[in-house]
C-alpha cells in the first residue's frame, strides 16, 4: 500500500497493530502485513521509477481559509519567511483565486511545482542542477545551482522563487539559501522515511479529503483509484509537460 | 587600390590615457556593482521572482548578439569576396571577440552564485539550449582567434576563406541559439516561436555593424587616420538595409501574434497598453531604432555627413537596447496564462503585468560590460595590428582608379561630342 492519505489514519493504525499482534502471535520476526512505513526508503536507496509520487487536488472541498492554511504549514515546515520585498519573497506553494470571466464562478486552489514528468526547468538547467528524481519529484541541487535563474523563466506554473537576500534559520531539511533557486520539494524529507507533505497533512485537518498523495504508478492507491473514477485537469495540459499535480473540480 | 597597411596605435597621448582611464573606470564601477550584488544579494536589484532578468541581461545579450554581427563585416570580405571589406576584417573579428566577452562578463556576473562558475563547465546538461550557447560562446572564442591569426599572419593567408567559413557558420549558429533562449520557452506568450532565432541574426547585422561603423569612425578619427567616403557610404548603406531587414522581422513577429487569439492579450500589451514597455517598441526600438537611422543614412540631406552617420548608428545601438528590454523585461512582465479565459489574482503576482524599478547597481553592471569590451579593444589595437593606416578612397575603393578613368573618358567624349 503507498497511499498516504492522513484521512486513513485510524484504519491504517488498526491494520498496524493487527499485523503487529499477528507477527508477535505466529513466530517472532516474521512479519503477515505489510505497514505503510515500509516505502520509506533507507539512508543511501535510490529512488526508482517504479514510483511515481502524485497529488489529487480537489478544488471544490477547499476554499481560501484551507488554501492559506496549507500555504502556511509549507512555510513553517520550510522556513520560509517574508523577505525585504514582496517580490523577492519565496512561495514554494501559493494560493491563487480565479474567476471565470463568462459565468462568474469563483476558487481558491493552492498551486506549487506540478513535478512534471518533462519538467521544462530540468531542460534548460545549464548544470543539472533542475532535475527530476526517478520518482517524479522535481528537486534543484543546491551544491550546482550556479543561480541563473533560466529554470524561473522556463516554468510555466511560475513555481520557482531565488534566494534575493541572505536568510537565516534554515531548516535543514530545506536550504533556500541567497543565490540559488528554490521550489516545492513535494516534502522529499518526509516522503522519503514514509510520510506525507506538509501542505497534505494540514490540508487534512482544515478539509478533509481536499488533498490526497500517493502513488500515481500503484493501481491499489487511493489516488490512482480515485483518479480512474473522476475526471481531472492538469493546469496547462496544452504544453504535454504531464504534471504529477492534478486537479478536481476545475 | 593600393595595399591596405596595419599598423598598432601610438597609445601615449593624453587622450589614449584618458579614453583608457575612462573605460577602467566604468569596467571598475560594473565590477564594484557585480561585488556588491553578490555580497547583499539581487534584492538590490528591481529584479524579483517574477521578473527574474533584467538589465543585466538585456545589455549582456544585446552585446552578445552585437558581437556576432560585428563578425559580418569580415565574412563579407573574406567569405563573399567582397575586396573593400577586406582591410576591415581585423576590427571586425576584435570587436566581435571584445563584445562577446563584455557581454559573457555581465552574465557571468549576474549569476546568483559566480563563485560557481567553474560547475557550468564541468556540469553540463545537453539538453539545455544555455549549455549550447555556453559551447557556441567559447567555441566563437576559438573560432575568432583562428581566424584573425590566419587573417594577420601573412605565411597563412590561405586559410583565411575556410576558417572565415566557419567563423561565418559558428556566428549564424550562435545568433540563432541565442535567439533560441527566448525561442524555446513554451511557456511564455512573448517567446514561445520560431522566429526568434533568425530574427536575432538579422538583427544582430544592424547591431554589430553600427557599432563596427562607430568604432571605425572613431578610431580613424582619433588616431588621424584616413577614412574615405567610399567605405562609410559602403557600410552606412548596409547599415539601412539590415535595420529595414530587422524591422521586417519584428514586424513578421507581431502580425503573426495579432493573428492568433491565444496571442492577442501579449501583441496588445507590448503594441498598446503596456506602458513604459509599449513606448520603448514605439519610440525606443521602432521610431529612434530603425525609423529614424534610416532615414539619418539615406536621406539625401543627411546621408553623406559622418555626424549624421554616427548618429544613426547611436541611434540603432538604442534602439537595439531597447529592444532586448521589450523582448526580455517586457516577455516576462506579461503575466504567464495559467488558467485560460479565468482572472487570476494571488499574493504572488499571478495574472498582473509584473512591475519593474531597474536599480544603479545593475544598469551599472551593463555599462561595465560595454566598458570592458572597448577596454579590451583599445588595449589591444595598441599591441597589435588591426588597425589600416588608411582606407582613404584611393586605398580602399577598389574601383577608385577606375571611376576616375571612367570619369575622364566621359568627360573627353563630352567635349568631342561638343
Amino acid at each position: 500500500m503507498t497511499d498516504r492519505c492522513p484521512t486513513d489514519t485510524t484504519r491504517r493504525q488498526v491494520l498496524k497493530g493487527a499485523s503487529a499482534m499477528a507477527g508477535m502471535a505466529l513466530a517472532p520476526g516474521f512479519v503477515l502485513v505489510t505497514a505503510p512505513e515500509a516505502t520509506a526508503k533507507t539512508a543511501g536507496e535510490a529512488a526508482t521509477d517504479k514510483t511515481r509520487w502524485g497529488l489529487l487536488i480537489d478544488t471544490n472541498k477547499l476554499d481560501k481559509a484551507a488554501c492559506d492554511a496549507l500555504v502556511a504549514a509549507c512555510n513553517t515546515e520550510h522556513g520560509l519567511k517574508p523577505a525585504s520585498r514582496a517580490d523577492a519573497t519565496a512561495q514554494w506553494v501559493r494560493r491563487v483565486d480565479i474567476k471565470d470571466k463568462l459565468t462568474g464562478a469563483e476558487k481558491s486552489l493552492p498551486v506549487m511545482c506540478q513535478h512534471c514528468e518533462n519538467p521544462p526547468c530540468a531542460d534548460v538547467c545549464p548544470t543539472g542542477a533542475s532535475f527530476r528524481r526517478a520518482d517524479g519529484i522535481v528537486l534543484v541541487d543546491k551544491h550546482i545551482c550556479i543561480g541563473c535563474r533560466y529554470c524561473m523563466l522556463a516554468c510555466p506554473y511560475k513555481a520557482r522563487s531565488f534566494g534575493y537576500e541572505p536568510v537565516t534559520d534554515q531548516k535543514p531539511q530545506s536550504p533556500h539559501g541567497v543565490g540559488t533557486v528554490s521550489a516545492c520539494t513535494l516534502c522529499v524529507h518526509r516522503v522519503d522515511v514514509g510520510g506525507i507533505p506538509a501542505c497534505v497533512e494540514a490540508c487534512a485537518k482544515v478539509a478533509p479529503g481536499a488533498m490526497l498523495f500517493g502513488d500515481l504508478k500503484d493501481p491499489g492507491s487511493a489516488i490512482s483509484k480515485k483518479v480512474s473514477e473522476i475526471t481531472v485537469t492538469r493546469i496547462r495540459a496544452d504544453l504535454g509537460v504531464e504534471p504529477s499535480v492534478l486537479y478536481a473540480g476545475l | 587600390m593600393a595595399k591596405v597597411e596595419f599598423s598598432e596605435v601610438e597609445g601615449r597621448s593624453g587622450e589614449y590615457y584618458t579614453l583608457l582611464g575612462g573605460l577602467a573606470f566604468l569596467a571598475a564601477c560594473g565590477l564594484g556593482a557585480a561585488a556588491y550584488t553578490d555580497h547583499a544579494g539581487h534584492i538590490i536589484t528591481g529584479m524579483g521572482n517574477a521578473i527574474p532578468w533584467g538589465i543585466p541581461h538585456v545589455f549582456a545579450i544585446f552585446l552578445i548578439v552585437a558581437a556576432s554581427g560585428a563578425l559580418n563585416v569580415a565574412s563579407i570580405g573574406t567569405v563573399f569576396g567582397k575586396v573593400m571589406y577586406k582591410p576591415l576584417a581585423r576590427l571586425s573579428g576584435l570587436l566581435a571577440f571584445c563584445l562577446l566577452a563584455g557581454g559573457l562578463s555581465i552574465l557571468v556576473l549576474d549569476l546568483g552564485r559566480p563563485d560557481r562558475l567553474v560547475i557550468s563547465m564541468t556540469h553540463f546538461n545537453l539538453k539545455s539550449i544555455f549549455v549550447w550557447n555556453i559551447n557556441f560562446y567559447m567555441g566563437f572564442f576559438a573560432v575568432v582567434a583562428a581566424y584573425l591569426w590566419v587573417t594577420m599572419d601573412w605565411r597563412l593567408t590561405g586559410l583565411s576563406k575556410p576558417v572565415g567559413i566557419l567563423a561565418f557558420m559558428w556566428r549564424l549558429a550562435l545568433t540563432s541559439c541565442t535567439g533560441w533562449v527566448f525561442g524555446f520557452i513554451v511557456a511564455r506568450q512573448g517567446w514561445d516561436a520560431a522566429v526568434m532565432a533568425p530574427m536575432f541574426i538579422v538583427l544582430s547585422f544592424a547591431y554589430g555593424l553600427a557599432i563596427f561603423l562607430l568604432v571605425l569612425m572613431a578610431s580613424s578619427a582619433w588616431t588621424r587616420r584616413p577614412l574615405g567616403d567610399a567605405v562609410v557610404k559602403k557600410l552606412k548603406n548596409l547599415l539601412g538595409v539590415f535595420v529595414a531587414g530587422g524591422l521586417y522581422f519584428v514586424v513578421v513577429q507581431h502580425l503573426t501574434n495579432m493573428y492568433a487569439t491565444e496571442h492577442h492579450g501579449f501583441t496588445r500589451f507590448i503594441l498598446l497598453d503596456g506602458g513604459a514597455f509599449t513606448a520603448m517598441f514605439w519610440i525606443g526600438q521602432v521610431l529612434i531604432g530603425a525609423v529614424v537611422p534610416m532615414v539619418l543614412v539615406w536621406y539625401p540631406g543627411t546621408a553623406n555627413s559622418r555626424q549624421a552617420i554616427g548618429l544613426a548608428c547611436v541611434l540603432v545601438v538604442i534602439g537595439g537596447i531597447s529592444q532586448m528590454f521589450v523582448t526580455i523585461v517586457g516577455g516576462l512582465a506579461y503575466p504567464l496564462v495559467l488558467f485560460p479565459g479565468m482572472e487570476v489574482s494571488s499574493s504572488f503576482f499571478d495574472g498582473v503585468i509584473n512591475g519593474y524599478s531597474p536599480s544603479i547597481w545593475e544598469i551599472l553592471l551593463g555599462i561595465g560590460g560595454i566598458a570592458i569590451s572597448m577596454l579590451m579593444l583599445t588595449i589591444a589595437i595598441k599591441f597589435l595590428k588591426f588597425l589600416p593606416t588608411s582606407l582613404a578612397d584611393e586605398v580602399a575603393d577598389p574601383h577608385h582608379r577606375k571611376a576616375s578613368a571612367v570619369d575622364t573618358e566621359e568627360v573627353a567624349e563630352a567635349a568631342e561630342a561638343a
